[in-house]
């Protein structure tokens, strides 16, 4: 059966409290996920409190102020700081965003923040992410043609086969979207989940690829795409502002259209 | 209840041997039309099921089996009990997958709803052709 409790040793319990500076006069609390592999022990909840004023106005810009001032043991991944390499997706006032497009104003109360769930966690707020890109890996995601593209010029497309592929090229992989979703939870071993279909649909929709029946007939499997239930925890929780439950629904629309 | 703990997947094989597991089954297609199409033919087919009732309201035997004795009637109320039956199996079949996990489990799980609803569906129509036909 699909597990609804944590495992005894996965139970998060009260951590540390690191106080504000005295004299901050706008003070945020974040409470962050800590689970470090070394010691044994059960993750807990560190409470840091911020000096808003002392802070950028990224969720982003508070963990790394506490990793700089407060805390240098808490983990995290991040790099480009804007949005486009998916590095720092995690959940946020439960809900799975990227932390440097997320204002702390937009949290009421505490802002609470932990890995993406119900992954492995390597540490704190590293989750292993390994499963979904081989999941991504098996689908593919290159161009597949047979005929050799013009000798002197890159493939065509018109204007109008360029913008079936609109609303999927962004994807940036921080895979926010198949971390929420409660199928890809209970059966992420099969279930591809919303990111990957996404991008399997991004290679089905480019005209400039041959290989879209042989995509079809990869995903055309009660688990791997079916697992969809429509439950749409991914178009609401993408922070790019994309509809990987839309593509799923393109796909499946395209398993039908091909029966005839 | 003493819960398993024995992990069902093979450590050591690849993260891509792993997503790749035993392949596409290459249906699926199937299934998901047909729970599309008979939800479709239920919002009808419900709604013609009220109206029968209300209709129906406080009839004894006789008047039940003129009812039933008319072929549209029949016919509507065996597309109904087909119709409800048929969605009813696969939307259940589709909670089994998502729940439970364990092959042998699952697949014992889903043969006996699917007795269970082959029975009740089995039952329904009998009795509506027993009506139509007495």
């Amino acid at each position: 059966m699909a597990e609804f409790t944590l495992p005894a040793n996965s139970r998060v319990g009260e951590g540390k409290t690191h106080k504000a500076p005295a004299g901050a006069k706008r003070v945020k609390a974040f409470k962050v996920y800590r689970w470090n592999p070394d010691d044994g022990k059960n993750p807990v909840m560190d409470t840091f409190e911020i000096d808003l004023d002392a802070c950028g106005p990224m969720v982003l810009d508070a963990i790394i102020k506490i990793k700089n001032e407060i805390d240098s043991s808490l983990t995290f991944r991040r790099s480009c700081r804007e949005g486009i390499c998916g590095s720092c997706a995690m959940n946020i006032d439960g809900t799975n965003t990227l932390a440097c497009l997320k204002p702390i104003s937009e949290v009421q109360g505490d802002v609470k923040i932990n890995p993406l769930p119900h992954m492995p966690v390597v540490k704190d707020l590293v989750p292993d992410l390994s499963q979904p890109y081989a999941q991504l890996r098996s689908i593919e995601p290159w161009l597949q043609a047979e005929t050799a593209p013009p000798p002197d010029a890159e493939r065509l497309q018109s204007k109008e086969e360029r913008a079936e592929i609109d609303g999927l090229w962004e994807c940036i992989l921080c895979f926010c979207c198949s971390t929420s979703c409660p199928s890809y939870w209970w059966n992420g071993d099969r279930y591809l989940g919303p990111a990957v279909l996404l991008q399997a649909y991004r290679w089905i929709a480019d005209s400039r690829d041959e290989a879209t029946g042989k995509r079809l007939d990869a995903l055309e499997d009660p688990f791997k795409l079916y697992r969809c239930h429509t439950i749409m925890n991914c178009t609401q929780t993408c922070p790019k502002g994309l509809n990987p439950a839309k593509a799923i629904g393109k796909v499946k629309q395209l398993m039908l259209e091909r029966q005839g | 209840m003493q819960k398993d703990t024995t992990p069902s997947i093979h450590i050591m094989r690849s993260q891509l041997g792993r997503a790749r597991g035993l392949g596409a089954a290459k249906h699926g297609a199937a299934h998901w039309w047909a729970e599309r199409l008979t939800a479709a033919a239920l919002l009808p087919l419900s709604l013609y099921f009220v109206l029968s009732v209300l209709l129906l309201k406080g009839a004894g035997r006789a008047a039940m089996a003129a009812y039933m004795g008319e072929p549209w009637n029949a016919v509507l109320f065996l597309l109904l009990i087909f119709a409800m039956f048929y969605h009813l199996s696969m939307g259940l079949q589709a909670v089994i997958e998502d729940y439970v996990r364990k092959d042998a489990k699952r697949i014992a799980v889903l043969m006996l709803v699917k007795a269970g609803i082959w029975f009740l569906g089995l039952a329904a129509a009998v009795s509506v052709l027993k009506l139509a036909v007495s």
